[in-house]
């Protein structure tokens, strides 16, 4: 198990440095510049001088070389547009985001795989029919219109929950970011479930354990629902990833102060550093998910082995 | 020499008229909302030239001037008095001796002294170096040729002396947040940025980046009774239909409208109400490089002015959220021209003006443009068909906004649409058409006019504000000849304002930028 740990923890090593470099690559070569967003000034010696001072003056393999190096110590560097450094600018909004992510997964495994099960228990019943519209709807609306839908319902129509704003963190805050975010994935997974549950109701091991005489309840319990944890948790993990890309979206509709909102500020004034950092975090966090599920496996499944 | 005194009191006239009969009511909160982004860029001013970012700013620190929304110009606040010299270059400014930074210390003249030293450190790159530079023997600090600079001395603790490199009005260079003064001894520190310390009206107590910036009163501010409210957040909200839900459930007392907004909440009874507008300082146009070969002929330049039914594009695609621009100078200025007729749509004149200048087939340009809504690629759009009428095809070519800034300064483009602050200095609005300025500085269509250079000129000599004024009305007339731009629109600003809140100022220099201490809520705001 610690050398899988450890084996897999160096894996991690190639991947970061290839997002870092692809970062860097694509900003370096798309047009616009922290200089022209940060000073609208007329003389070109100011330009040059703030070049110099944010060490874009140096050729791109030094640069990168430079960056390397800090990070290497833990320094992601410091952010060209508010001068923090930018591990300062994450550590402030990692939370916030994770807390999103989070909340968005509880709902949508909490509701998407038990909607699921129910749905393969009876496939082709009116409860299958009913929770595959919803996980079908849930995978083709857009978040950016259910947000909309969900503040103007709950927060103008019922007054039960505040339109947009981070407050001070309550739960009350957290609802209707999480729900919107949170839609999607619970459609793929009383999809994935339904279909995962659907295969192994018809797979040689269940088939013998009716035939043993054991109960239905008994062989959805021990054999079905187990088997298909598996293949739900693949999906999950998956889907932590695609979560910290979509909830740039939320968090920008509902001011959520995540990292997601630092992205897009970043990118749209091309502050190198904090895009690169908000950008590794993610990946990071990518990285530590699917590690997690990969060690969870074994857990639900002693035949998985860590060779 | 000539004196000018402060009038303090007098601000209170920025407040619309029917908060004027009112006595305004002590406590509660106020909850602005920020609409430009998805956070604001920094909580040291100095180095941020983002409209967002003086939302806050306002509030938290303040400058040597200040913009007076009610007179349309800026007035002195945190000098009581400035003597002008005879000849109009050394300013004598006596300042306030009832102002307390945050930390409770009182503001002298080292600290404006040290603020605007720090402004001009040309490893920085402060964006407000661009006002301070208009100080004798700054630029030498910013080049690093000097550690100081010469011409701003302290006479005593409470008045400095400012030589100026032209005849100006200083007034329009040190009202803006950029040009805030720090406290000398704590803004060194590192601490400073995230707990920034002013010398506004509220003083700072905690900032949820992307979220929000929180301000409580300043007891010690230096206008007697001021400010009313005993809180103020600034929350970031850079999604407009967030923000819609928002104001409609009244959690926030202000929201920025844009064009379909703005129909929408004048349809409605209910929201009518709350609008206010102002025409900004804000000149949207076409560009055209005078390099390109057809756009160096003045009669293309007119036939595209004619060739557009800019009416038909503000009422219909801008839903009325624009004033038509008649020539540079917005509507606000102070050398606007009344008098002045904006083109009229004829395309006939177009076809006619480019025949004579030699296009009778017309011809092509490429049009660089950004995403914008209101100057951006569904203008753009809407104006193709109508040149094409007329013979002239243009070729869109798309770029983000940070890019087109980049593309306008460079240079690099046959025409581009953009919008551009000419304002509130109208004197250096037009001086971007004068042949000395750099084309990278705001002279974008490298427009060279000898007749122009001379009326620009000689307003920067006279005396007489009269005068100056009829001299840059005259320059902004010669631009309308000259077309150089397609004159598009000024800026409405819209925002919808809760009824509560009361005390808002139409301010031309950008609505959100509220002077706060001026702001009071009601009984009725439901953030007590």
């Amino acid at each position: 198990m610690l050398s899988f740990l450890i084996r897999r923890l160096l894996q991690t090593i190639p991947t970061v440095l290839a997002v870092v470099l692809l970062v860097f690559v694509l900003f370096s070569v798309v047009p616009g510049s922290i200089v022209s967003s940060m000073s609208d000034d007329s003389d070109p010696q100011v330009e040059l001088r703030m070049k110099k001072q944010l060490g874009l003056d140096d050729p791109l393999y030094v640069r990168f070389g430079a960056y390397i190096a800090k990070l290497a110590t833990g320094d992601f560097g410091t952010s060209f547009r508010t001068r923090e450094p930018v591990t300062a600018m994450i550590a402030k909004r990692i939370w916030p985001t994770l807390q999103l992510i989070f909340a968005a997964m509880a709902f949508s495994v909490v509701i998407g795989v038990p909607l699921g099960f129910i749905a393969a228990l009876k496939p082709g019943g009116i409860v299958d029919t009913l929770a595959m519209i919803v996980a079908v709807s849930g995978l083709s609306i857009a978040k950016f219109w259910l947000g909309l839908v969900l503040m103007y319902l709950f927060a103008l129509k019922l007054g039960w929950l505040p339109s947009f704003g981070y407050g001070d963190g309550g739960l009350k805050y957290l609802v209707l970011p999480a729900v919107t975010l949170g839609v999607s994935p619970m459609a793929l997974f009383a999809r994935t479930t339904r279909a995962a549950v659907l295969e192994i109701m018809t797979a040689d091991f269940v088939r013998t354990a009716r035939s043993k005489g054991m109960s239905e309840t008994r062989v959805v319990k021990w054999h079905v629902m187990r088997n298909a944890l598996v293949i739900i948790l693949t999906t999950v993990g998956l889907q932590f990833g695609a979560l910290m890309g979509q909830a740039v979206v939320v968090e920008k509709l509902f001011s959520w102060p995540g990292i997601g909102s630092l992205l897009v500020d970043s990118v749209l004034q091309r502050d190198i550093p904090a895009v690169q950092g908000s950008i590794l975090v993610v990946v990071l966090a990518f990285l530590a998910i699917n590690l997690l599920i990969d060690v969870l496996y074994g857990v639900i499944d002693p035949r998985i082995r860590y060779a | 020499m000539l004196r000018t005194v402060a009038i303090v009191a007098g601000l209170g006239l920025a407040l619309v008229a029917t908060a004027q009969a009112e006595t305004p009511r002590k406590g509660g909160t106020i909850r602005m909302t920020a609409p430009y982004g998805s956070s604001f860029t920094s909580l040291d001013i100095h180095t941020t030239q983002r409209a967002q970012d003086e939302i806050y700013a306002k509030a938290l620190h303040r400058s040597l001037y200040i913009w007076n929304s009610a007179e349309g110009k800026p007035v002195l606040e945190l000098a009581k008095e400035d003597v002008i010299s005879d000849e109009g270059l050394v300013h004598t400014f006596k300042l306030r001796d009832d102002a307390y930074f945050h930390n409770g210390r009182k503001m002298t003249a080292d600290d404006v002294i040290w603020s605007y030293n720090r402004i001009m450190d040309g490893t920085k790159a402060y964006p407000g170096a661009r006002y301070v530079r208009v100080i004798e023997g700054a630029a030498a600090v910013e080049k690093g040729q000097a550690k100081e600079i010469s011409g701003l001395k302290k006479i005593d603790d409470f008045t400095i002396e400012m030589k100026l490199t032209e005849k100006v009005d200083p007034g329009f260079y040190f009202f803006t947040a950029l040009t805030s003064i720090y406290p000398a001894d704590e803004a060194a520190k590192d601490s400073f940025i995230q707990k920034p310390i002013g010398l506004g009206p509220f003083k700072f107590v905690e900032h949820v980046p992307g979220s929000r910036i929180v301000l409580e009163r300043w007891d010690r501010f230096y206008k007697p009774g001021k400010p009313y409210a005993d809180k103020v957040i600034v929350l970031v909200m850079g999604e407009a239909a967030a923000r819609d839900v928002a104001f409609r459930n009244k959690e926030i007392d202000t929201s920025v409208l844009g064009p379909a907004q703005y129909v929408a909440y004048q349809a409605d009874a209910n929201l009518k109400g709350t609008v206010v507008e102002v025409a900004e300082v804000f000149t949207r146009y076409m560009g055209m490089n005078t390099a390109f070969k057809p756009f160096a002929d003045k009669r293309v330049r007119q036939a595209i002015n004619y060739a557009i039914d800019t009416d038909l594009i503000i009422n219909k695609l801008v839903k009325g959220k624009a004033y038509r621009a008649t020539s540079w100078l917005p509507l606000t200025s102070p050398a606007y021209d009344k008098a002045m007729k904006p083109y009229a749509y004829d395309p006939a004149k177009a076809k006619q003006l480019l025949a004579e200048a030699g296009y009778p087939q017309g011809f092509e340009f490429e049009w660089t443009t950004s995403q914008n809504e209101s100057w951006g690629l569904p203008i753009v759009s809407a104006v193709i068909p109508m040149l094409d009428k007329v013979g002239i095809k243009a070729k869109v070519k798309q770029v983000e906004t940070a890019v087109l800034a980049e593309v306008v300064r460079s240079g690099d483009y046959q025409a581009f649409i953009y919008s551009q602050a000419t304002g509130p200095d109208p004197q250096a609005a037009l001086k971007c058409f004068h042949s000395s300025t750099p084309q990278p500085a705001c002279n974008y269509m490298k427009f060279s006019n000898a007749e122009f250079d001379k009326l620009i000129d000689e307003a920067g000599q006279v005396d007489d504000a009269a005068k100056r004024t009829q001299l840059l009305q005259k320059a902004n007339a010669l631009l309308y000849e000259e077309a150089p731009v397609w004159f598009f629109n000024y800026n409405k600003a819209v925002m919808a304002v809760q009824p509560w809140l009361r005390g808002i100022q139409l301010n031309a220099t950008e609505l959100t930028h509220q002077s706060v201490e001026d702001l009071w809520v009601d009984e009725t705001s439901p953030a007590k």
